[in-house]
């Protein structure tokens, strides 16, 4: 994997909230990492420790205030211009008067595709998360799971290089979750993707990704980088090996290790 | 590969509603029962109680001799009705498109929607319709256009600041997936300041139609021409022909529930996707 370039390249970025006055928030501190291609990168951490935050400079969302974001060799705002990543929030975020259909063309239009194209990659997309049937249902006529599916192909219909997703199933039940993760696996092995992942789920970092950054807040920064070698493809059996659960404990001692410190010092 | 067919969601397949059901007409119907049952009681009470204390007609007039009144001057009040109603919608199309315009434009410049606002909010608690005598000295005081522009004005703030609401309360998700896909301005204008503006501009549009009623038939009461419904009711009270000026106000309450159904039509047409619909088709 070292010897590619990578996809994101995120050097010393430190990022400061003025929240007007004297007060000020810092982040993120000092975060240093890369992602290669075909990653599937999570970002675990407590609530409050910048990773979504982390997620938008990686999307040129919001801009670090020190410290540089490389996006396929090119500064992150350059990256969001050429149109490299696709994005999925925590909630779906669908337009309500477009139908299912129109929400998946949406960055189509954006972008200008002719009409046919939009409308065959929509379909297409549709079938990649299973939901070709509703593509002309309003987005309050479907499920939160189902919509969630929608903001994901939604995000792949441009076939970007790069998905960031922010906590995109924190809203969901737990088995519609499991059944998402199980769904965003199989549809980022027909594609081309790398993607870097939000969650504050141990569980849900370790079964879905390669790596796992583990984060810590106040300020935000990386306190470990954890391979995740579970073998491919990843199936409800996986959730029950004991390597998995080797795994979330290292993981979990990461985390902890940071809060024992943070708690001495 | 994971096999996907097992992850089918068949359950939420089932959450989905269920879309045109008969027999949900007459249900709907049925709910109506109530009101007009209330309706047709009140009437009945009005009536005994107008005959059993012998309350002068000049007073309070009954029920059925309004009705017979309503039917003898239809003619004479339909066609005031109509006169005014086309001041009342003029002056609704007039406010409506320049406020529309207004809060395009402090969308787009900052400036504007800084400089207009505080004039906006301050001249929208103000009574308009105490301008009427004014606008009839301006435009002359049977010239319609009197009329049509207190109207205009009346309905122009809530419209304008209901619009520029509309465009500026878009969800914080909505735009970075905008920004996301490094959509113009314009493009997020276009796609997705206006149509989230859509719920915002029509409730002001629904509350601006009575207001509309209201501006055209009381700045009437000021003075205009002899054809206008206002003008009728004011004369007709003035004579103490009450029965006559009650037939006009039924005009005028028709007008007014008539004006709100058209745009109570013309927004499910234009937003079949919007909450308020989805009570009525569940």
């Amino acid at each position: 994997m070292t010897d590619q370039t990578p996809v994101v390249s995120i050097r010393d970025v430190s990022k400061v909230f003025d929240l007007g006055g004297n007060n000020r928030l810092q982040a993120l501190a000092n975060i240093n990492f890369d992602i290669f291609p075909g990653d599937f990168v999570a970002l675990l951490g407590p609530s409050g420790c910048g990773k979504s935050t982390l997620l938008r400079l990686i999307g040129d969302l919001i801009s670090p205030s020190s410290g540089a974001v490389q996006v396929n060799n090119k500064p992150a705002h350059q990256a969001r211009l050429d149109r490299d990543y696709g994005m999925v929030f925590q909630q779906a975020t669908l337009y309500d008067w477009r139908t299912i259909y129109g929400n998946v063309q949406l960055p189509l239009e954006v972008m200008n595709y002719p009409r046919d194209k939009r409308m065959a990659r929509a379909r297409e997309m549709l079938k990649l998360v299973q939901l070709e049937e509703f593509g002309r249902h309003f987005p309050w006529q479907l499920s939160g799971g189902m919509q969630q599916r929608v903001a994901i192909a939604r995000a792949l219909s441009f076939e970007p290089s790069l998905l960031l997703m922010d906590e995109p199933f924190g809203a969901l039940d737990e088995m519609t979750r499991e059944r998402m993760q199980m769904e965003l696996l199989s549809v980022w092995g027909q594609t081309n993707t790398t993607v870097v992942f939000v969650t504050h789920s141990i569980p849900e970092a370790v079964f879905l990704s390669s790596r796992v950054v583990v984060m810590s807040a106040r300020p935000g920064r990386v306190t470990g980088v954890i391979d995740i070698d579970l073998p491919r493809p990843r199936s409800f059996e996986t959730r029950e090996s004991p390597r998995f659960f080797q795994k979330i404990t290292e993981v979990r001692e990461c985390l902890r290790r940071d809060e024992v410190k943070g708690a001495s010092s | 590969m994971t096999n996907v067919a097992d992850l089918t969601p068949a359950v939420e397949r089932e959450l989905l509603p269920d879309r045109g059901r008969p027999g949900r007409l007459a249900q709907r119907l049925w709910r109506y029962v109530p009101a007009i049952a209330l309706f047709i009681m009140a009437l009945v009470v009005w009536e005994v109680v107008c005959d059993y204390f012998k309350i002068q007609t000049f007073l309070l007039p009954k029920p059925s001799l309004i009705a017979a009144t309503f039917i003898r001057e239809l003619p004479v009040i339909s066609l005031a009705g109509f006169f005014t109603l086309r001041e009342a919608v003029g002056g609704f199309v007039l406010g409506c498109t320049l406020a529309i315009v207004v809060a395009l434009a402090t969308s787009r410049w900052t400036i504007v929607s800084e400089g207009v606002m505080p004039f906006a909010i301050a001249v929208n608690s103000t009574p308009i319709v105490a301008v009427a005598p004014i606008m009839n000295n301006w435009f002359g005081i049977t010239n319609p256009v009197a009329k049509m522009s207190i109207v205009a004005v009346i309905v122009f703030f809530p419209v304008m600041i209901n619009m520029v609401r509309g465009l500026t309360q878009v969800n914080a998700n909505s735009l970075e997936l905008m920004r996301s896909c490094a959509a113009g301005d314009f493009t997020v204008l276009v796609k997705l300041r206006i149509p989230n503006s859509m719920p915002y501009l029509f409730s002001a549009f629904k509350v601006s139609s009575t207001l509309s009623i209201i501006g055209a038939v009381v700045s009437e009461y000021f003075g205009g021409s002899r054809d206008a419904l206002g003008v009728y009711i004011s004369q007709q009270a003035a004579l103490f022909h009450f029965a006559e000026a009650w037939a006009a106000i039924i005009i005028a309450c028709i007008m007014g529930i008539a004006f709100y159904a058209v745009l109570l039509i013309i927004e499910r047409l234009v937003m079949p996707w919007h909450v308020s619909m989805r009570a009525v088709e569940n």
